[in-house]
């Protein structure tokens, strides 16, 4: 025993001793990041090599469709999760990856559109800018304007858009006509009506505040500064802006009236409970057919998509967006050729995109996408119009982070707003979460 | 990295009167038996060890920067309620681990001796589910709109979700999942320990007119104490890192449980969304120092490792 006790003493001795020999900085500066002025040096190219390509179940059908195409093409597929549902498997690949020196894939598929924030940022960044010489300007300006927002640092574009999510307002336009109500175009009116629900029809709801990505649906389309980028690694959050308290105001109101939902539309009580009951639900453009059609299981020629709303003294509308695919082409790629040419096809062939369960960012795909749509009869008005005016209507004042903001709204304000407090009561700590978790990623971070 | 304790290797008990020859043949066979799992503990114990302290002790560059990273994840706002959390965590499942599972096995071994075959098997069953299998299972249990026991937890006033996972339930719900898959097997083991005292003891204590209480209390236990701090050791590391049960709840939940609730999430997060190896290894270090000192205090104190023979 005392042996032990000697050996561990002396151990313990050693390790400290190690310790205190210290001669460098525990944090120190980065030797180079990615900027605009920095031209990007491709790997050696070998053109006939064969390609990997990382995209989840969905995805894979168009891979094969493209293979089929293109006999010539080289591709190994690797299916993963695609980074859905705040799964960060690709980061946490191409670290490792990024620390054993090979092993990248030549091309991969998110369905979390924050990932260009990590991947265009480093020593060697994980995706390669596509606007040097990749892929032509011209397909490039063929996607919706601000499509590729979340691809955009410091001048580059990392990657391209698989698809839009942008923020509309959906409605049952049954139960609004039997119940004899205007869709209304401000928040004002939908606020009016949101009350007037509550107490003529209680029970049925306007909307959830319970998602995670409810601060995307309400505060992004209210010009909230949650997350505006003022440079390379530099973000505002100011939640006391009039323009977050507004919308919070608004959903306090809403929320202690009963017409706005504090649950997740996605939870199994929500679906059960609620899922008929939904009158209007603002909400992205995935919300038709992957939520009522899908999910709610509404029957056909009920759901309507109407423009998103804006506030009466705001001279533009602007819209939220929540999510949406991003396809990258590795920096280390051996054959960027054929991985461009890949990506390409992914995101603007119109055979395949018309069949994709979302909305393309591609326009010339997009326009095939809402034919295909109409044909299928689903929806109760014809959601091409507004489709195609919001995907512009984004508000470009809320940029992709490294740290999700869903995450956040969900484990600080969600709790909260179960634990029977407003939005507005939490919005200092809201404020303080998201500045947190920016600033321990190495943001500096303004109010 | 887990911090089991291994027990030194014993040779065979060595017969004096035996010849040369056949002791080295015995001992050889010893070094052939635990070379397998001397080499899968150098590769992925000692030598991941090795490499997270050294990872711990210098920065990005490959300098030693000392107590840089310790010093540097401590002052990070997640790192104490992040072992606040655990803290609170461990208390409520080491007290249920070491009361329960004492007198299941206790009960199981004195009062139910016809069920307690199958009874041992129940227990243990769920335990023999892979462990991200029984979390997922719990997701359901725990949502009262879809839960088998919905009316239970409308009962306690919940009504969704979000509302059994409100942050202040959490250490004692991930101690209910904990126990339900992990209890089986300690009550088993502590159920073969029981059967290792002599029935002759057991016996004597009846003739002297003990209670199966004070049976319990004076013999039984006793005699169980270092097979308890043994569990307590384990149970402590792996309590420590407690990492799947957060991580799932959390996904399940969209994101309500925040990303650095336990220690080992906090250094993945530091891994792998900020791509700081260092700062990950530091807080592994500091888990590994948690559960060796544990692993100490239990084993100074019980004499874990004194040979019987005195």
């Amino acid at each position: 025993m005392k042996n032990v006790r000697t050996g561990l003493i002396a151990g313990l001795g050693a390790a400290a001793l190690l310790a205190l020999t210290a001669c460098g900085s525990a944090t120190p500066p980065p030797t180079s990041t990615s900027s605009a002025s920095v031209a990007f040096k491709p790997a050696d190219q070998d053109a006939g090599s064969a390609i990997t390509v990382w995209a989840d179940a969905t995805r894979v059908p168009g891979i094969e469709a493209y293979q089929k195409a293109h006999p010539d093409a080289k591709i190994t597929i690797v299916t993963y999760s695609g980074d859905a549902n705040g799964a960060t498997d690709l980061q946490t690949k191409v670290q490792l990856f990024d620390r054993s020196g090979s092993g990248w894939p030549d091309v991969a598929f998110t369905a979390n559109v924050n990932d260009g924030s990590w991947a265009s940022q480093g020593k060697t960044p994980y995706a390669a800018p596509v606007n040097q010489h990749i892929i032509p300007q011209s397909t490039l300006d063929g996607f919706a304007a601000g499509a590729n927002d979340p691809c955009t640092f410091g001048g580059n574009t990392y990657c391209l858009r698989n698809d839009l999510a942008q923020v509309v307002l959906w409605y049952n336009k049954s139960l609004m006509s039997q119940f004899g109500y205007q869709v209304p175009t401000t928040w004002e009116e939908y606020q009016a009506l949101g009350e007037k629900v509550a107490q003529e029809h209680p029970g049925y709801v306007v909307g959830t505040a319970g998602d995670a990505w409810a601060a995307e649906v309400y505060f992004w389309a209210s010009q909230c500064p949650a997350s505006t980028a003022t440079g390379d690694k530099q973000v505002t959050v100011n939640l006391r802006d009039p323009k977050c308290t507004r919308m919070a105001g608004l959903l306090d109101n809403l929320i202690a009236k009963g017409s706005v939902a504090k649950d997740t539309v996605f939870s199994a009580n929500f679906i059960k409970n609620t899922a008929g009951k939904v009158l209007m639900l603002p909400g992205p453009s995935w919300y038709g057919q992957t939520l009522f059609n899908s999910t709610f299981k509404t029957p056909a020629g009920q759901i309507a998509a109407a423009a998103p709303l804006k506030f009466a003294s705001d001279t533009t509308t602007t819209t939220g967006n929540v999510g949406g695919g991003l396809w990258f082409v590795s920096a280390h790629s051996r054959n960027l050729q054929a991985s461009a040419d890949l990506v390409t096809w992914m995101t603007t062939s119109t055979d395949y995109q018309a069949t994709a369960g979302t909305y393309p960012a591609d326009k010339q795909a997009a326009v095939a996408w809402l034919a295909n749509q109409k044909e299928t009869g689903y929806f109760a008005n014809d959601v091409g119009p507004v489709f195609q005016a919001a995907a512009g209507q984004v508000w470009p004042g809320w940029a992709a982070t490294q740290y999700s903001q869903e995450a956040i709204y969900a484990s600080t304000v969600v709790p909260a707003l179960n634990a029977g407090k407003t939005i507005t009561e939490t919005l200092d700590s809201w404020q303080t979460a998201i500045s947190n978790k920016a600033k321990s990623l190495g943001y500096t971070v303004n109010q | 990295m887990t911090t089991t304790s291994v027990p030194a290797p014993r040779t065979g008990p060595v017969d004096r009167t035996s010849d040369r020859p056949a002791r080295g043949r015995r001992s050889l066979a010893g070094y052939a038996f635990v070379s397998g799992y001397v080499v899968l503990l150098l590769a992925f114990g000692v030598l991941p060890t090795a490499y997270a302290v050294w990872l711990a002790l210098s920065n990005s560059r490959g300098q030693l920067v000392g107590v840089g990273n310790f010093t540097r994840t401590f002052a990070d706002y997640r790192f104490l309620p992040a072992l606040a959390h655990i803290g609170l965590y461990l208390v409520v499942w080491l007290s249920a681990l070491m009361v329960m599972v004492v007198l299941l096995s206790l009960m199981l071994h004195g009062r139910m001796r016809r069920t307690s075959a199958a009874l041992r098997f129940l227990f243990y069953l769920p335990g023999a589910l892979a462990g991200v299998a029984s979390v997922l299972l719990w997701l359901i249990l725990l949502d009262p709109a879809a839960s088998p026991v919905g009316w239970l937890l409308h009962a306690l006033g919940w009504e969704t979700l979000a509302q059994v996972i409100a942050p202040g339930h959490l250490p004692v719900l991930f101690m209910v999942i904990a126990f339900w898959t992990g209890a089986g097997g300690w009550i088993v083991i502590m159920y073969g320990a029981l059967n290792t005292i002599p029935g002759e003891v057991l016996e004597a204590a009846r003739i002297d007119g003990a209670s199966t209480l004070q049976t319990a209390l004076r013999i039984q236990i006793p005699m169980l104490t270092k097979w308890i701090a043994y569990m307590l050791i384990l149970a402590f590391a792996s309590g420590t890192q407690l990492f799947v049960e957060p991580q799932l709840v959390s996904t399940a939940s969209w994101g309500m449980i925040p990303d650095g609730w336990s220690p080992n999430q906090l250094s993945y997060q530091y891994a792998f969304q900020a791509g700081d190896f260092n700062g990950a290894a530091a807080i592994s270090v500091d888990l590994l120092i948690l559960g060796l000192a544990c692993a100490a205090v239990v084993v100074f104190r019980t004499g874990l490792f004194d040979r019987d023979e005195k």
